[in-house]
């Protein structure tokens, strides 16, 4: 059995506004374990960003709060401890990157300020220790010239830059999880693959457990061991990424990746399309949240919201329908 | 080439954008958005643009409509000049194309209902008004599978797929040949971007337009293009058929623009060669000599520095910019 670092049990984030609750995140299970990556997919509003911030106990109150729910991250509850132990916790041993490296940095902080902060809080560096190890850290995210640049301010470096220095500052106290939200998608194609490749090489260095949460199937394709698949606040299924690719089991999964344009299908193939919108998480419907955008719905979808079970090693969906019969005929 | 099947054709565009400093706004430099293109577009075609941020491609739509005036270069349409018109012949042209935005939340205006942005066009251009005007713009909302009965409402009521959908309509409503969609679906959800782009199928099928699709994703371009042009700091590097492109890929930086994207099935993607290019795409305000390319290309010799590779056909209509390569 491998160790699990982190552990998210029955995760309820519900936010409240004038339209009432907004049940962002609404009963979530899963589980990332040592050294492992895990991607967090799905559409805007599904959940994805919301469930990782309340990881980091970082979700605005008001007008948002966990209503529900455990978190484990190494066998402790980190819903239970006080304020003044995650602040231990965040940043030493979980850290997280931001889609936006431009509005995530300090822009009058020149990167050694930056980066030496955690370095000097968490690890208990002095000046002159954290301001080299800045530079050896810059350096392995690949950074040129790090000795000579570590002194500048964020807007002299590109977008593609300012993320690796934010992968350096996660990275600065060697946490055990990290977490990133989009870490590329402000990014062009081929710098978002220079920065995948810093990650993953990261990852197996030195064992950090990592979330990548996207919109892009690509990449999580590419870069990631497992695949949890989210929909309105919920887990729709989740599996290894070769099983998840090779043979989803979830209608919402089959859609989603009929749904994109392939570079390497002809060009011919006629994408399918999933009809209809996300539904307002404020008026959730009763039973299965994808029910009426789903093409194998029954009567019992609408009725009763469906367990996650598994279907395979590992692989597990929320979904009653046979989904494998109706794509035989 | 004055045939005529072709809609648009670009002759040795180019667009430089003045960068000034101090106060007394002295120009001290250019952006080079764009570098001296050429290209045309067919009828009924789709001709798609690719490039990374900062490439040109945005510029060159705009360009080709006249919302910039070139700095130099010819864009003939339906065979006429119009970088050379004013007034109201070039409204008048202008009318025979239309411009599709990225960002449907931006590109709309938040006081008008849906039915006034749809036909405001139409009232413009003098093509309609009273029953008539409603009418048409009924027929819009129709043809974008959106229901007439939501023309009362505003921008915020809907959602970003509706709104890109909005965008569509009034493009549409003057009955242009050519329209320039510019990143239309990339601010959209992935499963609404498969209903735009298959809404975008359906309507040049049925209105016989004509596209230049402007897009950063390869897989979205790839699908709904006939032909590919892929940029590379305000010039064209390579321009083949769509299949060619994926098949037969020749210059350096569009072998790894391909290979940087990953293929949403692992099993093939593990498959594939990686070229992993290093550092960034240089400012256009101060660009490599010779093939702008050739600091980061794996290929590249001395001579790379000094000359500006010409597009070459290796056959068909396959054209490449590097003499390295076919």
């Amino acid at each position: 059995m491998p160790e699990k670092v982190l552990e998210v049990k029955n995760l309820k984030t519900y936010f409240y506004t004038d339209e009432g609750e907004l049940r962002a995140v609404d009963g979530l299970s899963y589980h990332v374990n040592k050294g492992e990556s895990v991607g967090l997919v799905g559409e805007s509003a599904c959940g994805k960003s919301v469930s990782a911030m309340s990881i980091m106990r970082l979700i605005p109150y008001p007008p948002g709060i966990i209503v529900g729910g455990e978190i484990f991250f190494k066998g402790q509850d980190i819903l239970q401890v006080s304020e003044e132990e995650m602040r231990h916790i965040r940043g030493d041993q979980i850290a997280m990157v931001f889609q936006e490296p431009t509005t995530s940095l300090n822009p009058v902080l020149t990167v050694r300020t930056q980066i030496s902060e955690s370095l000097e809080l968490h690890r208990g560096m002095n000046k002159e220790e954290s301001a080299k190890e800045a530079v050896t850290l810059l350096q392995l995210v690949g950074i040129p010239d790090a000795e000579k640049r570590v002194g500048d301010y964020p807007y002299q470096f590109s977008g593609g830059m300012q993320q690796r220095i934010m992968i350096a500052m996660a990275l600065s106290c060697n946490p055990e999880l990290l977490i990133a939200d989009e870490p590329t998608t402000s990014l062009d194609v081929t710098v978002q693959a220079q920065l995948l490749e810093i990650m993953g090489n990261l990852k197996s260095q030195f064992g950090t457990a990592l979330i990548v949460i996207t919109h892009n199937l690509g990449i999580v394709a590419r870069y990631v061991d497992r695949v949890n698949v989210m929909y309105a606040g919920q887990l729709m299924e989740t599996g290894p990424t070769d099983a998840i690719y090779g043979e989803p089991r979830h209608p919402y999964t089959m859609g989603l990746l009929a749904s994109v344009p392939r570079l390497d299908l002809p060009r011919n193939r006629k994408l399918s399309v999933i009809p209809g919108l996300p539904p307002n998480l404020a008026r959730l419907p009763k039973g299965c949240s994808f029910a009426p955008r789903c093409s194998y719905v029954t009567s019992r979808c609408r009725e009763e919201r469906p367990e996650l079970e598994e279907v395979g090693p590992d692989h597990y969906r929320a979904c009653f329908a046979d989904v494998r019969k109706k794509k035989d005929k | 080439m004055s045939d005529d099947n072709i809609l648009v054709q670009v002759e040795d565009l180019h667009m430089y954008f003045p960068v000034t400093a101090g106060v007394l706004r002295r120009k001290v430099g250019d952006v080079k958005a764009v570098d001296g293109l050429s290209f045309h577009i067919k009828k009924g075609e789709t001709l798609g643009l690719v490039g990374e941020s900062g490439c040109g491609k945005t510029t060159t739509g705009r360009s080709i409509i006249q919302l910039y005036k070139p700095t130099s270069g010819k864009v003939l349409f339906e065979g006429k000049d119009i970088t050379q018109l004013k007034g109201g012949e070039l409204r008048k042209t202008r009318r025979n194309m239309q411009l599709i935005f990225q960002d449907p939340y931006a590109s709309l205006d938040p006081r008008m209902t849906a039915g006034d942005i749809i036909g405001e066009p139409l009232v413009v251009h003098n093509l309609a008004k009273g029953k008539a005007l409603k009418e048409q713009v009924d027929e819009l909302f129709r043809m974008v599978e959106l229901e007439p009965r939501m023309r009362i409402r505003y921008p915020h009521e809907f959602s970003g797929g509706q709104r890109q959908r909005i965008g569509i309509a009034r493009a549409l409503s003057v009955r242009p040949s050519l329209i320039i969609c510019d990143e239309p679906v990339s601010a959209l959800d992935v499963s609404i971007q498969t209903q735009v782009i298959t809404l975008l199928m359906r309507l040049r099928e049925e209105l016989n337009l004509t596209y230049l699709f402007i897009a950063h994703d390869l897989s979205v371009v790839r699908y709904i293009s006939d032909r590919v042009a892929v940029m590379y700091l305000g010039r064209i590097v390579e321009i083949t058929d769509s299949d060619e492109l994926y098949d037969n890929p020749l210059h350096p930086y569009t072998k790894a623009l391909l290979s940087a994207v990953p293929i949403p099935d692992p099993a093939v993607d593990r498959q594939r060669e990686r070229i992993l290019l290093t550092g960034d795409v240089p400012s256009p305000v101060n660009p490599p000599p010779g093939c702008n390319f050739h600091p980061r290309c794996h290929l590249a010799v001395d001579s790379c520095k000094e000359h500006v590779p010409e597009l070459r056909n290796i056959g068909g209509e396959h054209w490449v910019a590097c003499p390295r390569v076919g």
